[in-house]
């Protein structure tokens, strides 16, 4: 199985975690993304370009208005990718502090 | 809409590290306690703890043992320590290609019971970054994998 390193970095982005966050809320046009940041048009057009070719975004066509919405499943694929790495660190920690609630117990 | 989880992992594009974030239902000493006294290390860890020496230039050693029976070695140098704050410490697996981390670790006291963990890992690479955060989903696959070679063989 490939890993999809483009996918991957795509959301390593925190402006596009930003906007994956917002467009899973509501479907939205390019202007209304643009409008919840500081930067410029340009940039946020460029990460929605990103965000989509990734296929994680969508567009609709709705009237005159492009619609974006978050491609659910193509983010499942993203959190059962990093997902074992965080996943064993919070096992890990979990058994910290089971092991140290016992510990005071015993003390 | 994503929850709240209490093991929060951040990494960005295009960066050579990560942090691994964790609230714990402890005081600060104890969780502290938890990564210096080598029997607590080995109870949550799963590892022998071949040698811990929490000092300046000290180091440590553990090892796991696969469910095979194959012995994995990791080891690394503890650069400095400041008690219930901080440990700076490298973090290397041993006989394999992955080179060498640096680990930030910072203990935060939220009140008497309650504290926080920072893992700040810094790697030597962004691609080493990378392939050590697909590493448990690619042994996932491998395992999985396997299970599924198993499977197939009893059927021949």
């Amino acid at each position: 199985m490939e890993l999809r390193r483009d996918v991957f970095q795509a959301i390593a982005d925190p402006t596009r975690r930003m906007i994956i966050t917002l467009v899973a809320l509501q479907a939205m046009t390019p202007g209304a993304i643009a409008a919840k940041f500081n930067s410029s048009r340009q940039t946020i057009s460029k990460h929605i370009q990103i965000l989509t070719e990734c296929e994680l975004l969508g567009q609709e066509q709705s009237g005159r208005e492009i619609y974006y919405y978050l491609n659910a499943s193509k983010m499942k694929e993203i959190a059962e990718f990093v997902e074992p790495f965080r996943k064993l660190w919070d096992d890990r920690f979990n058994k910290l502090e089971s092991v140290m609630k016992n510990y005071t117990n015993k003390n | 809409m994503l929850m709240e989880l209490k093991t929060k992992l951040n990494f960005e594009e295009n960066r050579q590290e990560i942090t691994i974030t964790r609230e714990f239902d402890l005081p600060v000493e104890l969780l502290y306690k938890a990564y210096v006294v080598p029997d607590i290390v080995e109870q949550w860890m799963g590892t022998k703890v071949l040698r811990l020496e929490n000092k300046r230039h000290g180091s440590y050693q553990f090892e796991t043992t696969d469910p095979k029976g194959n012995k994995h070695r990791f080891n690394g140098t503890i650069h400095s320590v400041e008690p219930n704050k901080k440990i700076t410490r490298t973090f290397e697996m041993e006989n394999t290609p992955f080179p060498v981390q640096l680990e930030f670790l910072e203990f935060e006291k939220h009140n008497d019971t309650s504290s926080k963990l920072t893992m700040h890992i810094i790697y030597r690479s962004v691609a080493d970054r990378d392939e050590m955060l697909k590493l448990p989903f690619a042994q996932g696959i491998n395992m999985a994998h396997n299970r599924l070679q198993e499977i197939a063989n009893k059927l021949k």
